[in-house]
């Protein structure tokens, strides 16, 4: 049998090799888009020198287009939808799993259809609904969309947070004549782990998705911030020092949110994903 | 004899959920699939054609190609992400489950990319194997492929395009199914797994033969997702090939032809009702797998116990 520090060893030596994979884009695009560029080309491993150093790149950027905009519409949009798809599904979900009623089990699988059928096989027909009710073009529209697809996981998931909470605090509360809102009120705190989780699960979907605010709402007004890197990088492919300005300046706020919800999400997946 | 009073407070939970759903998502797909029956009458009408456009999309070889082609390119993309990500994924939670030190650094890190936008890996990678760039090109004079065309422009060649983009979507989604064997695997009970080492078994046999029967369900799981994720995909290849998921149709799958179809692309004018067509035709084969899925996997091991 071989020695274990050397299977520990092994185990590290792939671990840290996979990491090193993962980050060496990542950290190569960031260092260079602070290079002017000469740097970029000649030397694009090295990270930049005070000789080298320029912030020409995020200095186009902002001319040219409104990133600060693109990334407020990003931060509505996301916190709207995450905020509908965790409260209404926690009404939802604690309906199906406190009450017993006739339509219960129909309405548990209709909702719990849209885990595994996208919403983007339906855009023909939202999109003629969005343009037909003169939604196109705004945030709102997406805030909606977002919801739909984010519901039926997140009622799936926390009607099963609700059904194991026991009992006898809420018929305990019953009895002191407390109406079933405000039953829904006080259980609503135990499970706020669970409500973490499904943010942290929901978000990133909605953050990073091209698809709808590409279809939904192109204008400028209404970009969100992956769609409005997607069209400067179109436009601006030959000058580097934009591009991987744009880059970086983009995945910033998606490593921020990570490092700060990674726990939520980390849970959230090990957790709440297995059926 | 009281009658029980009307539940509104049912109705006050329920509805909002249920008509965001119903309306946003429920309906749309409905109206596309009845869409899909249509076709343009001109002057604005419209007649019904039943099954015509599906009978047209996979017949008239003005579509039948293209469709076939996306189809076909689509399988390669899934196939790589279940050959590739999915057993390396497997591998490094088998990994990080032995509790070596930093693992929660290692798991952290591995799952980075999976939390940005496809475009923008998409776009870094292209920077990055971009011949103009270069970035590879010392390595591949090491390797002696200085010279060989395709490895110089992976992204630009029909015969490496596909395979280039389906690893580069491998590499940034490897973390999902890696977190969801490695919660699989946590919740294998200790007992038996030392049970197995005081009874001699390797590393490996133990793996094998205790711990991956016990994670099969998961095994389903990461597979299903794998598939419905795959044949939606569009971010990665619109981001990087545009529309026409060049060079001449290589990565083109069914999310671009999709796309295309509906919205239209250089001199040919979007078809809404051909675009709900292939909208169907993606919803029936993601259908289909979901119940090969539940009926074919999951009926068989899903009683697996521990």
């Amino acid at each position: 049998m071989r020695p274990r520090w050397l299977s520990g060893l092994a185990a590290h030596a792939v671990l840290l090799g996979y990491s090193l994979l993962v980050l060496f884009p990542i950290v190569l695009v960031f260092q260079n888009s602070f290079k002017d560029q000469m740097a970029i080309f000649a030397e694009p491993l090295r990270p930049p020198t005070p000789e080298t150093f320029s912030l020409e790149g995020y200095r186009t950027l902002f001319e040219v287009a409104n990133f600060p905009r693109y990334f407020l519409n990003s931060l509505t949009v996301t916190v709207a939808s995450l905020f509908l798809i965790v409260f209404l599904g926690a009404m939802a979900g604690f309906a199906l799993a406190e009450y017993r009623f006739r339509l219960n089990t129909f309405l548990s699988l209709y909702l719990a259809l849209g885990i595994m059928v996208p919403i983007r096989l339906g855009t023909v027909g939202l999109l003629r609904l969005m343009a037909a009710w003169h939604m196109v073009n705004t945030l709102t529209a997406l805030v909606l969309v977002y919801t739909a697809m984010g519901l039926p996981l997140s009622i799936f998931v926390l009607s099963r947070f609700f059904a194991q909470l026991p009992p006898d605090f809420k018929d305990a509360a019953r009895v002191d004549g407390a109406s079933e809102y405000r039953v829904f009120w006080m259980v609503l705190p135990l499970v706020r782990p669970a409500l973490g989780t499904v943010a942290a699960i929901s978000m990133i979907p909605i953050w990073n998705d091209l698809w709808f605010p590409l279809i939904l709402a192109p204008s400028d007004r209404t970009k969100t911030i992956v769609l409005g890197a997607q069209v400067f990088l179109g436009q601006f492919l030959n000058d580097w020092q934009a591009v991987l300005a744009a880059l970086s300046l983009a995945m910033i706020p998606a490593v921020l949110l990570y490092l700060v919800f990674s726990k939520q999400l980390i849970r959230g997946l090990t957790a709440g994903a297995v059926k | 004899m009281k009658r029980k009073p009307f539940p509104w407070h049912l109705v006050v939970f329920l509805a909002p959920a249920v008509l965001v759903y119903t309306v946003f998502m429920i309906y749309p797909m409905v109206a596309s699939l009845t869409f899909s029956l249509f076709q343009d009458a001109g002057n604005g009408r419209q007649v019904f054609v039943g099954l015509g456009n599906y009978v047209r999309l996979l017949t008239d070889p003005l579509w039948r190609d293209p469709f076939w082609n996306a189809f076909r390119n689509n399988l390669i993309f899934f196939a790589v992400h279940m050959t590739v990500q999915n057993p390396v994924a497997l591998l490094l939670a088998a990994l990080l489950v032995t509790r070596v030190r930093g693992a929660w650094i290692y798991r952290t890190v591995i799952f980075t990319p999976a939390i940005l936008s496809a475009v923008l890996i998409g776009f870094a990678w292209k920077l990055i194997l971009s011949p103009t760039w270069g970035i590879w090109l010392p390595l591949l004079d090491r390797l002696g492929l200085g010279d060989n065309e395709v490895a110089v422009a992976l992204l630009g060649n029909p015969s490496s395009a596909l395979l280039t983009l389906s690893l580069i979507s491998v590499w940034q989604n490897v973390g999902i199914p890696m977190m969801l064997f490695l919660a699989a695997l946590i919740r294998v009970p200790r007992e038996l797994v030392e049970a197995a080492q005081v009874d001699g078994a390797t590393g490996w046999r133990v793996f094998w033969n205790v711990q991956f029967p016990l994670i099969l369900p998961t095994v389903g799981i990461v597979a299903i997702l794998t598939f419905i994720g795959n044949f939606n995909a569009f971010d990665l290849i619109y981001a990087t090939q545009g529309a026409l998921a060049g060079p001449n149709f290589a990565t083109d799958i069914l999310g671009t032809f999709f796309f295309r179809t509906f919205f239209g692309f250089q001199l040919r004018p979007g078809d809404p009702h051909m675009g709900a067509t292939v909208a169907g035709v993606m919803l029936l084969i993601i259908l289909t797998g979901v119940l090969l899925y539940l009926y074919g996997w999951q009926r068989r091991v899903g009683e697996v116990q521990y």
